[in-house]
């Protein structure tokens, strides 16, 4: 059988060891009605050329072209080394770093993460990943109501609806009031836990939320940031809010139907106890050498169990690691033109898309890649017969465009043609 | 090892892209433009260097034995991994159109037909990104259908060798925790439980073999229990490798289940997640499953968001579907009989093990195990001041990892051990000489074992060190 070692020899020999004759005693404590008399009807048993064939089936039937669809996922290109360092057999094929001694390249990896990570952010810490941006977002609102004990999360109705529908989830269930309002009716209170802003949000718009922040802290609220698109960090400055969190998918994941990407959970050092997740501290061995463990762990749940400040456990380490690469491979120049080209190559496509009968503009204000438009009936299925995956719809003829790195000027002058 | 900021040089630029061939200038307002970002700069050799060298301070399941007890350290087959990078599979757009991603769609709706085969279900969510994420998903799955029903209910109840996961999720949704004990045998209390169990009682979670790699015999009094007191019990799926094939919690009693792609269905666990975390329920509760759900159609398969009593979305889109990917090339590999083999295989391993390591540890239960055990380092401790996680440390400089230690709680100086499936009988055989040496040496030369590991890059690191001055960035080195 497929990935199991033993010869029959071997099994027979092992079972005399434990005195048993056959398997089935190994299952003497299941109740005879509970044992199936037969394995389940599962498909299987493929040898692996079969399994390629299979597998390449399925994905050729799939859409895996020049498309325009942005909205908290972004094709932006991954470079080569990305994919090599995330194969890496001694980081992908390991387990949570329980034991440190053994795990200084996951922990080491973790904790440049970290660093790397609070620096695009602007803030002072972050931890060592959460499932996605949305994940991340509920949790931060958590954070916020427990440090402020109070329970209103107010949230700008421009976040993308998925992360409205989780926080709403997440909110029904851990006991708190869940808002989401217009951005400019946003008026923190004293019942006021947490207030967040997207930017870009849903739309593409870029906010800047200094004064709404401020009048959150002066009614004893915190400010959360949330950011879906990261290469925007390389051209676009961070909201300065107490929590920010976001998906690191655009920096060099694949899209990959949504996930695994991973969420970024960055706050002030002062609320380092508070957080949720797996940190990564330094610190040194009894020879004084340098290195790393996991931290802080009297916060978690296999410590403190129901009093835990989340019940996270496993999260998304070797998405962050490559994200990590990704950062470093580019360095802020890197990041710079990754970002600056994702730019401009909106700027381009939403003249010429304006400049066409029947487009308009749905949200003034600044935009990095993304934006909304008011399209003529039928562009969304023009531009699939065409060829090209379609932005998302964001209502009744309302597309939003994304562009990135990937598009050159002869796909948006393509895409012109075709909708003209 | 030097970190990346440290092999920085400023002005070295690494992987970078082409201007925009498009006309223009930046149009972001000035106020916004991001002014003075730090990150590291270097060359892609230097990059690839320095993760090459991380990884070799790293031990993964490729490096060698890993029986890490609860955590299912099996082989990650590399097709699964080949197939998860298949460009319709990674490049697809989770808003895509139905007709972009039909492919994808079509192997989501087999792996929830496959689980259900699997556990007896009869629904599956493929949201949730972890197994803790499962548990959550589960228990306001489980808080909408008592709220349906008009049912207050406050207490969730979770045996005392149970996943810090269990509490830590009933705490978060508000729910009292009570703790049911466990018996000589380590088994339920039913006693306990049944006097524990009333109509204030939400449901049990409870996995099954329990954490201490038992099979509960009165698995179907436990159920009848909770179900008699009209709650709903909760199937941890953290340990089915020990019976897929052989039975299926639905059989058992169960209502809700989750599974842990990145344990038992071999995708790798990438030092820390991406996990997957699907949740199965009967029919009873598969009304408040989590959106989007995967629909099939006369027009092929769709998402679809708007359940009239779905709980709502737990993450944003649909899945970790990359984790997806290599679950179900497992499952196409093995099939039914072949998943069935390898839980044959996995409490085979795991009791031939036993068998080898209770001559010289403690064994507090002895009993046929399933596919893990746990045993207790209490002697050693005892009679020579060695505790388990010196014992531990001194696996390491032997070469092999370390089993999980000091859990379950309810056992002295736990060590549990999960061999896997996948384990040749040569690779435990010298974990179990590696365990019979330090026994020995725990006698002749404790403080050698005290003072473990010594081959390692790195000592003892310091735990109260870490925690009294937090260092999380290197910004805040000392």
């Amino acid at each position: 059988m497929r990935y199991t070692p033993h010869t029959p020899d071997q099994i027979a020999l092992m079972l005399a060891k434990i005195g048993e004759k056959e398997i089935g005693g190994l299952y003497s404590d299941v109740p005879r009605d509970l044992m199936l008399s037969a394995p389940p009807d599962i498909e299987g048993g493929y040898d692996e050329p079969r399994l390629i064939r299979h597998l390449g089936e399925l994905a050729e039937s799939d859409f895996s072209g020049i498309g325009f669809a942005g909205a908290g996922s972004y094709s932006h290109h991954s470079p080569a080394a990305v994919g090599h360092i995330m194969s890496l057999s001694g980081l992908y094929t390991s387990y949570t770093p329980y034991q440190a001694e053994v795990s200084q390249g996951v922990l080491q990896a973790l904790f440049e993460y970290q660093s790397m990570m609070a620096q695009l952010c602007g803030k002072d810490i972050c931890n060592a990943t959460m499932y996605d941006g949305s994940t991340a977002l509920a949790e931060a609102a958590v954070m916020a109501r427990n440090m402020t004990r109070r329970d209103e999360i107010v949230a700008a109705d421009s976040l993308h609806p998925h992360y409205l529908s989780v926080l709403s989830t997440y909110c029904a269930a851990g006991g708190m009031e869940f808002q989401a309002m217009p951005l400019e009716e946003i008026a923190p209170s004293k019942d006021t836990a947490a207030v967040i802003v997207q930017s870009p949000d849903y739309w593409g718009t870029l906010h800047d939320s200094a004064e709404l922040f401020k009048a959150a802290s002066d009614a004893g609220a915190r400010s959360i940031a949330l950011c879906l698109e990261m290469t925007s960090l390389g051209l676009v400055s961070p909201a300065a809010a107490d929590i920010f969190a976001g998906d690191g998918q655009a920096l060099g994941l694949p899209t990959s139907f949504g996930g695994p990407s991973f969420g970024v959970l960055c706050a002030c050092a002062a609320d380092a106890r508070r957080m949720p997740g797996r940190l990564v501290g330094q610190t040194a061995d009894s020879k004084g050498r340098r290195g790393y463990i996991l931290t802080l762990q009297t916060r978690e749940q296999h410590i403190r169990r129901q009093r835990a400040t989340s019940n996270i456990c496993t999260s998304q380490s070797l998405c962050g690691i490559g994200a990590a690469a990704y950062l470093a491979l580019l360095g802020p120049s890197g990041l710079g033109d990754v970002a600056r080209a994702s730019h401009l190559n909106a700027n381009y496509l939403m003249e010429g898309l304006l400049a066409l009968p029947g487009f308009g503009l749905a949200h003034p204000g600044p935009i990095y890649n993304e934006f909304t438009m008011s399209c003529p009936k039928g562009t969304y299925e023009a531009m699939i017969e065409a060829g090209f995956g379609p932005p998302v719809r964001g209502g009744e003829d309302m597309l939003i465009f994304a562009t990135t790195e990937m598009h050159r000027k002869a796909d948006l002058d393509a895409l012109l043609g075709v909708l003209s | 090892m030097k970190t990346l900021a440290e092999r920085s040089v400023p002005g070295r630029g690494g992987e970078h892209v082409g201007a925009s061939d498009v006309p223009g200038k930046p149009t972001i307002p000035k106020a916004m433009l991001r002014k003075g970002l730090k990150l590291p700069e270097l060359s892609e050799s230097d990059v690839i260097r320095h993760y090459h060298n991380l990884a070799a301070r790293n031990y993964g399941v490729d490096d060698g034995f890993y029986p890490l007890g609860s955590c299912t350290m099996k082989y990650n087959p590399k097709v699964s991994e080949d197939a998860s990078r298949l460009p319709g599979f990674a490049g697809i757009h989770p808003l895509a159109p139905p007709e972009h991603c039909q492919g994808a769609l079509r192997l989501m709706a087999e792996l929830e037909a496959d689980l259900c085969a699997l556990t007896g279900m009869d629904a599956f969510t493929l949201a949730p990104a972890a197994g803790a994420h499962g548990e959550l998903t589960a228990l306001m799955m489980m808080a909408a259908y008592f709220r349906d029903r008009g049912e207050k209910r406050s207490k969730v109840l979770v045996p005392d060798s149970s996943h810090g996961t269990n509490p830590a999720t009933a705490g978060y949704m508000g729910y009292d925790v009570v703790v049911i004990a466990s018996d000589e045998m380590g088994d339920v209390d039913l006693a306990d439980l049944a006097d524990k169990m009333g109509d204030d009682v939400a449901g049990l979670m409870l996995t099954n073999p329990n954490t201490l790699g038992l099979f509960d015999p009165n698995i179907e009094k436990i159920t009848e229990i909770v179900h008699e007191g009209g709650g709903l019990v909760y199937y941890d799926g953290a340990n089915l490798n020990a019976i897929m094939g052989i039975a299926r919690p639905a059989d058992m009693g169960y209502d809700m289940v989750h599974l842990n792609l990145h344990k038992t269905f071999a995708t790798p666990h990438g030092g820390g997640g991406p996990g997957s975390g699907p949740v199965g329920v009967t029919s009873a509760l598969e009304p408040y499953l989590p959106s989007p759900r995967v629909k099939e159609g006369d027009g092929g398969y769709t998402l679809e968001y708007d359940g009239k009593s779905s709980i709502g979305m737990v993450r944003a889109f649909n899945s970790s579907f990359g984790v997806l990917v290599r679950a179900y090339a497992y499952i196409r590999a093995l099939g039914g009989a072949g998943l069935r083999h390898a839980s044959e295989m996995a409490v085979l391993n795991a009791n031939y093990l036993k068998e080898s390591l209770k001559k010289r540890y403690e064994l507090p239960f002895d009993r046929k195990c399933m596919h893990e055990f746990v045993l207790s380092g209490a002697k050693q401790a005892h009679e020579n001041g060695v505790r388990t996680t010196d014992i531990a440390k001194r696996i390491l400089d032997a070469g092999m990892h370390a089993p999980t230690i000091y859990f379950p709680q309810i056992v002295e100086e736990a060590m549990m051990v999960e061999p896997t499936e996948t384990e040749s009988l040569e690779t435990m055989d010298a974990f179990a000489d590696i365990m019979e040496e330090i026994a020995r040496e725990c006698e002749t030369d404790p403080d050698k074992v005290r003072a473990a590991p010594v081959t390692m890059p790195v000592s003892r690191l310091d735990d109260a060190l870490a925690a009294r001055k937090p260092v999380l960035t290197w910004g805040m080195e000392r």
